[in-house]
């Protein structure tokens, strides 16, 4: 009886080019990853099923939490610069071209503009201590937030040409006056439609 | 060509015959592994970090407020929907003094409104011939102790049940008694 004779080869398959196939999208993730940014103002922000991206650019995100406390964030540093610019002009506060520029890299902030100067000349980390940024003031004795958010419309409709876009990031626990109140300033302004920051969850629950 | 070439390619100098060295390869394999895992982790973390949103439209304002325009809507096609404190809801059909559906107490979710709702829908296809009478109009009232999740979600259950017409207004005294007192 012959014995039949099992090739015994060593299944090796030559990894070089999945390998290769690998590092290069790792290397494009990597790249295209946006780091996330520490928060100035932490909210937790409720679920829903819609999943609407927000645009990239020409937005301004309003972010509501901590018992009605608001902070403003405008994407693109040229619009932030342009909108401290025309702030100074509006209410006749100057800036030295300094702490435009760093204005420009911050991404968001919650202060009254009398305090701005010395938010700017603090270090990142220092600016997202919780509870240093009170809020923006946008009661009926002083609304600072209306003319940011004019002044942030007027500075992308000069640079950009594109109407700016308004999104409201709010917490699930922020009472509803404190959202109205927001959406009231943005409407007195004739903006009428803007987006609401949410989660995602499923169908079922 | 993950080998390594040990071997002497010239060979044959002086008639020497070296034996051949086997080929060192690299198993590349665990680190396939890892490159994969890694992208991977950056794939959903790049996808999942842009922020979702949800469309909100509401409607202008209007310039003159001593002159308030009125639409008039049909009762049978009007849900209003009454949020208040604790993600407590209430739904009315019609008027509210002359409710076809008086005011009960509703919960958010798929065994709730959602259920209410998609009823509705399906009984004005029913009962109205005409395809412009068959949309529902949800009117959304929030008083002032209810939350802005309540309204993320009662936005979210339109967006479910597919409502197109519906309408964030401010809530009315007498109805916020109501809701107050249940």
């Amino acid at each position: 009886m012959s014995k039949v004779k099992m090739s015994k080869k060593a299944t090796s398959i030559d990894m070089t080019a999945m390998c290769d196939v690998a590092f290069l999208l790792l290397t494009f993730f990597i790249l295209t990853a946006t780091a996330k940014q520490p928060e100035a103002l932490p909210v937790d922000t409720p679920a829903s099923t819609v999943s609407t991206k927000l645009p990239e650019k020409d937005l301004a995100i309003i972010t509501i939490g901590n018992k009605g406390t608001v902070f403003l964030g405008i994407k693109g540093p040229d619009i932030r610069r342009k909108t401290l610019e025309n702030m100074a002009q509006k209410l006749n506060i100057k800036f030295t071209p300094d702490e435009i520029q760093s204005f420009g890299l911050m991404d968001e902030f919650g202060v009254p503009i009398s305090q701005l100067n010395a938010l700017l000349k603090m270090k990142s980390s220092e600016r997202n201590v919780e509870g240093l940024q009170k809020g923006i003031p946008h009661d009926s004795i002083e609304n600072q937030l209306k003319d940011w958010v004019y002044a942030a419309r007027s500075a992308n409709a000069e640079l950009h040409n594109e109407p700016l876009q308004f999104a409201i990031k709010g917490d699930s626990k922020e009472q509803y006056p404190a959202v109205k109140k927001v959406m009231d300033i943005l409407q007195d302004q004739d903006v009428n439609k803007f987006s609401l920051i949410t989660g995602l969850r499923g169908k079922d629950f | 060509m993950a080998e390594l070439n040990t071997g002497d390619s010239g060979g044959g100098k002086g008639g020497k015959v070296r034996s051949k060295k086997a080929n060192g390869k690299v198993d590349l394999t665990a680190m396939v592994d890892l490159a994969f895992l890694l992208i991977t982790f950056f794939m959903l973390t790049t996808s999942l970090s842009k922020p979702q949103s949800m469309p909100l439209g509401m409607p202008e304002k209007p310039k003159d407020p001593t002159k308030e325009e009125t639409i008039d809507v049909a009762d049978n096609r009007s849900m209003t929907i009454l949020i208040g404190e604790n993600n407590k809801m209430m739904m009315y059909m019609g008027k509210f003094d002359a409710p076809l559906e008086a005011a009960a107490v509703y919960s958010f979710g798929k065994d709730g409104i959602r259920k209410k709702i998609i009823e509705k829908q399906a009984m004005l296809k029913q009962t109205e011939s005409d395809p412009k009478k068959q949309e529902l109009i949800v009117i959304i009232k929030q008083n002032k102790k209810s939350t802005y999740k309540n309204m993320i979600d009662i936005l979210d259950e339109m967006a479910i049940t597919n409502v197109k017409i519906y309408a964030i207004v401010a809530i009315e005294k007498n109805e916020n008694a109501l809701l107050e007192k249940k």
